[in-house]
């Protein structure tokens, strides 16, 4: 493991200044761009008192993949497809290996992936460091449980194999655990069997919250794909008003269109946001009559189409840039999950957040199953997201109160999507923190892999 | 635990004030730890004096309050202080440099006086700023926020020592903000009209007169904002921009 032979900044890094998702404020770091799993082993040992950290493609929202005055792994170069059982539908991955590159690859034999986020711009490390959920987590739980096994290089131990049937504990601190309990270098990912690339979608309105949650409920009970979106613009007695989606795999019989292009993924982003707006884009009335339009339209059409998988899927993706939209100063995407039973605390977020007109377009709520130890973000019940922009006066204040109330109620934020969560409230939230934390301890005694979020959170000393 | 990082809502964790005993590093602590800021370090001249500061920032929800003895002409000392500093207190998400003199009036300044304010007011805060700002790029992200004046704009002969002393300062803090660029370090420049505090109080009162806490209240929208200079009251900019384009010969009149 010399790094002589090759130009000195690939050892040393470059300085950048690196953001989240959100577009908050940056912090600097030495960025490094390793080749290969032994340049990553290299630079993990040999890194500063500030530490290192492994980055995807940084679309956590907050600080997660930042790593302040220390030294941060770019692995997207690791995006090598290492073996694929096309029969069994194994596939071992380099972590940086993004989903939309694996999509192509695996779709076409009649592969897809177990669980998709809302991006197909993350990488295989990053999907499992946040155990990323889809909108199938009620039936098919986090990505995680999809993960046979991982290569994961720690400062106690180098390289080791692991996954949910080999040092269980150390797989599952893992899923989840932010990359502060090791690097993940490569995965086994079990993926699911699909017969077209097209989606069979069911769509119905819901005019009140009540009335959506019950409508999410029931299509989830019945689906394996299951969303709901919330116009958080209207208010009063239309609050909570918004479109309910449910979704299978199509069938070829389900296809009218040529058998040719039932399994294709050439997914494309229609425009690219060309510069950051100065203020939020998505308050406007005009979003307000393209939020009414959209749930018109929806009553207008079928209640049962075809849409290719990636638009199903990945919707904002086709948006190059979005979050640019929200100005100048960034956005925070509040998610939370609270039980089944929770839904007052849903209904008073809901509505402190629009009749206080400070969300933007849409808020998202889906059901969540069974989730994964240590912390992991999913629990039993429903999770809602919403977006919104960090130049609002007393922001803070306002979500460390859902915070309590979420907390109260058994409920967590989602780390990946954190920025501004207290350590106290966050402790109250991750029950099992002591016991990730002592599995931390045993796996980087000397603290090397470090975050902002890390030393936000008070993870790291 | 040590470690602080200011949050994505601009939300500091710990606080550095070097001049914690002036009425505005005062107020600043106070609106900060209401909003949530959690350690507090008061570096002051007299910091036995700052017992009553200390417990009730501690009473508003601050979980660590140090106060350290801090000379600003001791500038021989300043490296090896703020060294220690965040060695011992790990990281600091804000430091404020507060404090200063407001020096002999007039355009013949006493001797004495007018070289002790110059030396305080542009010496020791390029003295302190200059390993502060190390320390901070160091850790990869922090703003300094840094007291100028409006008196900066254009020194007048009525405060010849006090303004040119602030427009050293804030021409260096001007350079040192670019310098800054890329590095994750945020200079917020607070240009303040006249406020009203222990510094002030022996003058007669004018106009734009502004509290403490309301200099605290718009340090604390800079940092959120990441602004670069912060006029207050807002409407001192006006102010400023006359004073820059009078002809010279009113401006020499005013008192």
């Amino acid at each position: 493991m010399v790094l002589a032979d090759r130009p000195s900044d690939v050892a040393a890094g470059v300085p950048m200044l690196l953001q989240g998702w959100g577009r908050l404020r940056p912090t600097a770091a030495m960025v490094s761009r390793p080749e290969r799993p032994a340049d990553v082993a290299e630079l993990l040992m040999s890194a500063g008192r500030r530490g290192t950290l492994a980055r995807g493609l940084g679309r956590s929202y907050g600080d997660e993949a930042q790593n302040a005055g220390g030294r941060v792994l770019d692995m997207t170069r690791l995006r090598r497809v290492l073996e694929f059982d096309r029969g069994k539908g194994l596939i071992h991955v380099e972590a940086g290996l993004d989903l939309a590159s694996l999509l192509r690859y695996v779709v076409p034999e009649g592969w897809f992936l177990p669980v998709s986020p809302g991006t197909r711009f993350v990488t295989i490390g990053g999907a499992i460091a946040n155990d990323v959920h889809g909108k199938n987590h009620h039936v098919d739980g986090g990505f995680a449980r999809h993960v046979r096994s991982i290569s994961l290089l720690t400062p106690a131990y180098g390289i080791q194999r692991v996954g949910p049937d080999r040092q269980p504990e150390i797989f599952w601190a893992t899923a989840g655990g932010l990359g502060l309990t090791g690097i993940i270098l490569d995965a086994t990912l079990q993926l699911l069997p699909i017969q077209t690339s097209w989606m069979h979608v069911g769509t119905e309105q819901a005019w009140d919250l009540d009335d959506l949650l019950e409508r999410l409920a029931n299509r989830a009970a019945a689906h394996r794909y299951a969303v709901a979106w919330i116009d958080c613009l209207a208010h009063g007695r239309r609050l909570g008003r918004g479109i309910v989606d449910s979704a299978e795999h199509a069938t070829p019989d389900d296809l009218r269109g040529p058998a040719g292009t039932a399994l294709t993924f050439r997914p494309r982003t229609y425009l690219t946001v060309p510069f950051t707006s100065p203020v939020c884009m998505a308050q406007t009335p005009t979003c307000r009559a393209f939020n009414a339009g959209r749930l018109l339209l929806s009553w207008a059409r079928p209640q049962l189409t075809l849409t290719q998988a990636a638009r199903f899927f990945f919707p904002l993706d086709a948006i190059g840039g979005w979050n640019r939209l929200y100005g100048r100063q960034g956005f925070i995407q509040y998610q939370l999950a609270v039980p089944s039973s929770a839904t007052g605390v849903l209904e008073a977020i809901v509505e402190t957040i629009a009749t206080q007109r400070r969300a933007t377009a849409l808020a998202v709520v889906k059901r969540l199953g069974e989730g994964g130890p240590m912390l992991s973000f999913p629990i039993p019940g429903w999770t809602l997201s919403i977006d919104l922009p960090a130049a609002q006066p007393g922001l803070g204040r306002l979500l460390d109160e859902f915070d309590a109330m979420v907390a109260a109620a058994g409920g967590r934020v989602y780390l990946g999507k954190d920025a501004r969560v207290r350590r106290a409230a966050f402790e109250a939230m991750y029950p099992e923190l002591p016991e990730w934390l002592e599995l931390r301890q045993q796996l980087d005694p000397a603290q090397v892999l470090r975050s902002d979020m890390a030393r936000r959170l008070g993870l790291v000393g | 635990v040590k470690s602080a990082l200011r949050d994505g809502l601009g939300r500091a964790r710990s606080l550095l004030v070097l001049g914690g005993g002036s009425d505005i590093g005062i107020a600043t602590a106070q609106r900060l730890v209401a909003a949530g800021t959690e350690r507090v370090i008061l570096a002051a001249r007299a910091p036995d004096r700052l017992a009553t500061v200390e417990a009730e920032l501690r009473r508003q929800g601050a979980t660590h309050v140090r106060r350290v003895e801090f000379d600003a002409t001791g500038i021989e000392h300043h490296q090896e202080l703020l060294a220690r500093l965040f060695e011992e207190e790990g990281e600091v998400d804000v430091a404020v440099v507060a404090f200063g003199l407001l020096g002999p009036p007039g355009p013949r300044p006493a001797h004495r006086g007018a070289v002790e304010a110059l030396t305080v007011n542009l010496v020791g805060a390029v003295s302190v700023l200059l390993p502060l700002v190390d320390q901070l790029t160091a850790q990869g992200h922090g703003d300094v926020v840094v007291l100028s004046s409006v008196a900066s704009v254009r020194p007048r002969p009525a405060n010849l020592v006090y303004g040119s002393s602030k427009a050293g300062l804030d021409a260096f803090c001007l350079g040192l903000a670019d310098s800054l660029a890329g590095t994750g370090v945020n200079l917020v420049l607070v240009r303040p009209g006249r406020v009203a505090t222990k510094m002030t109080a022996h003058l007669r009162p004018t106009p734009f007169t502004a509290a403490p806490e309301a200099v605290a209240a718009a340090i604390e929208r800079g940092l959120r904002d990441g602004a670069r200079i912060v006029w207050v009251p807002p409407a001192v900019r006006l102010v400023a921009f006359a004073l820059e384009w009078l002809p010279r010969s009113v401006l020499r009149r005013l008192r």
